[in-house]
């Protein structure tokens, strides 16, 4: 199994949660997703701890990576 | 504190008191069960500045200035200030335009179908199933893979449109200008348009929903969309907050009245208040939010937002010039006799035609993968 990289950049919600579900029914974890706002982070991290999965953000300038992985 | 607007608590906090703002909006003048309608507000707004020659509908709204310079602030403040667009700018007009003509066949937008309903007018009820429904068919759209394209990050000046915009209308509005002797600015005599709350107030009242509503990503449309694609309550609850307290004022400030008709500036037509708003609820979920959170993305920098509400003047525009806005019922005391409203046949027909075109703009942006 190999990461899964999505690029959320610039989409707005629920775009983001969307591909980051999908990503997470897929299952191939760690899921590395990129977003360009507050709100698509906060969102997209709802989801995953909704689903039981533990998110590391890591702010990169304007960008935020998230980090999805497997409790 | 960051982390309470994004929790449970806050979302049900904000909606909490955006709820009971409304409805105290309407004890201090607005009209019943108008506390807060984004969708109503736009079109006394577009009437004030002579779009459309609606008399009884033409004042700017204090609120709609609110909710931007809310947004604009907080988003400052909280370094989410982000001038963007470029997301599919002219669909999102369409968008816009059809979302109000559908929401002024209904007489009202989600916002003010929960003030309805919280103040006893059970079209509220029927208008909420019928916004449900056309969000279902946005949300069939959002799972076969549409979307409107990326937004890019762009320079300041895209973001502070609708801000600057805003600015304007403040002027126009505190200074009462006259174009000409007998306007526009219009401001109406009679009618909604003449019931409001004064100035200051609303426009205070409109800065607290701006600021929380920005913080929380409160969204009427978002709530049943998450609702139903991702069984997420989240923002639902945020919504349920709202419907309470609204309720709870209207009780204590004595504006529930029970039943479907006569209700104040509402038609009991069934069949256009369910269709209107889904019409409505359809539009809002391909443009990825309700009217008032369309407003708090402008406030933010989002140009994109700014678009989409443009797109509702010109709807209420040509919702009033076109004669497809919905009449009220008319209840005659003495007889007893309830004329029931609803749109005209060019309303009808403007309601049919916009859902040609929108679910033509939902095939048309799918996505194939």
């Amino acid at each position: 199994m190999s990461a899964e990289t999505i690029d959320a950049r610039g989409l707005s919600c629920p775009q983001p949660v969307l591909l980051a579900k999908k990503a997470i029914d897929r299952g191939n974890f760690p899921i590395l997703v990129t977003v360009d706002s507050e709100t698509s982070r906060e969102n997209v991290t709802r989801l995953a701890t909704h689903a039981g999965l533990s998110v590391d953000v890591e702010k990169q300038g304007e960008l935020f990576l998230l980090r999805i992985e497997k409790k | 504190m960051k982390k309470f607007f994004a929790s449970f608590p806050g979302i049900i906090a904000a909606g909490g008191i955006i709820g009971a703002v409304a409805s105290y909006l309407v004890y201090m003048g607005n009209p019943l069960n108008m506390g807060i309608c984004v969708a109503c507000f736009t079109r006394d707004t577009a009437g004030a500045l002579g779009l459309h020659r609606a008399a009884v509908v033409q004042y700017i709204r204090p609120e709609l200035i609110g909710f931007v310079f809310g947004s604009l602030v907080s988003a400052l403040a909280f370094g989410e200030f982000r001038p963007r667009g470029g997301s599919a700018p002219v669909l999102r007009f369409v968008l816009g335009f059809f979302a109000m003509v559908g929401a002024l066949v209904f007489l009202g937008c989600p916002w003010r179908a929960l003030g309805r309903l919280a103040g006893g007018d059970l079209n509220g009820a029927t208008a909420i199933a019928g916004l449900a429904a056309g969000i279902a068919v946005g949300v069939w759209f959002l799972k076969n893979g549409y979307n409107l394209g990326r937004s890019t990050t762009s320079r300041p000046a895209a973001g502070w449109v609708m801000p600057i915009f805003m600015l304007l209308l403040l002027i126009l509005l505190a200074l009462e200008v006259k174009f000409t002797p007998d306007g526009p600015i219009f401001f109406s005599t009679t009618g909604p348009g003449s019931m409001h709350a004064p100035l200051l107030i609303s426009l205070g009242a409109g800065l607290l929903v701006g600021v929380l509503a920005q913080r929380t990503r409160f969204c009427t449309m978002g709530a049943l969309r998450d609702l139903i694609l991702l069984r997420d309550i989240h923002l639902l609850s945020g919504v349920i907050a709202f419907l309470v307290t609204a309720f709870a004022v209207n009780l204590i400030i004595g504006k529930f009245n029970l039943g479907f008709a006569p209700q104040p500036v509402s038609h009991s037509n069934h069949l256009w208040n369910f269709l209107g708003m889904a019409l409505s609820g359809l539009c809002f979920a391909l443009a990825g939010g309700c009217p008032g959170r369309q407003f708090f993305l402008s406030g933010e920098g989002d140009g994109d937002a700014s678009v989409f509400i443009f797109g509702m003047f010109m709807g209420a525009a040509f919702a009033h010039n076109l004669n497809l806005a919905g009449v009220p019922d008319k209840f005659d005391k003495a007889s007893q006799v309830l004329t029931v409203g609803g749109p005209s046949i060019w309303g009808q027909a403007a309601v049919l035609i916009g859902f040609a075109i929108v679910l033509a703009i939902g095939f048309s942006m799918r996505e194939r993968s």
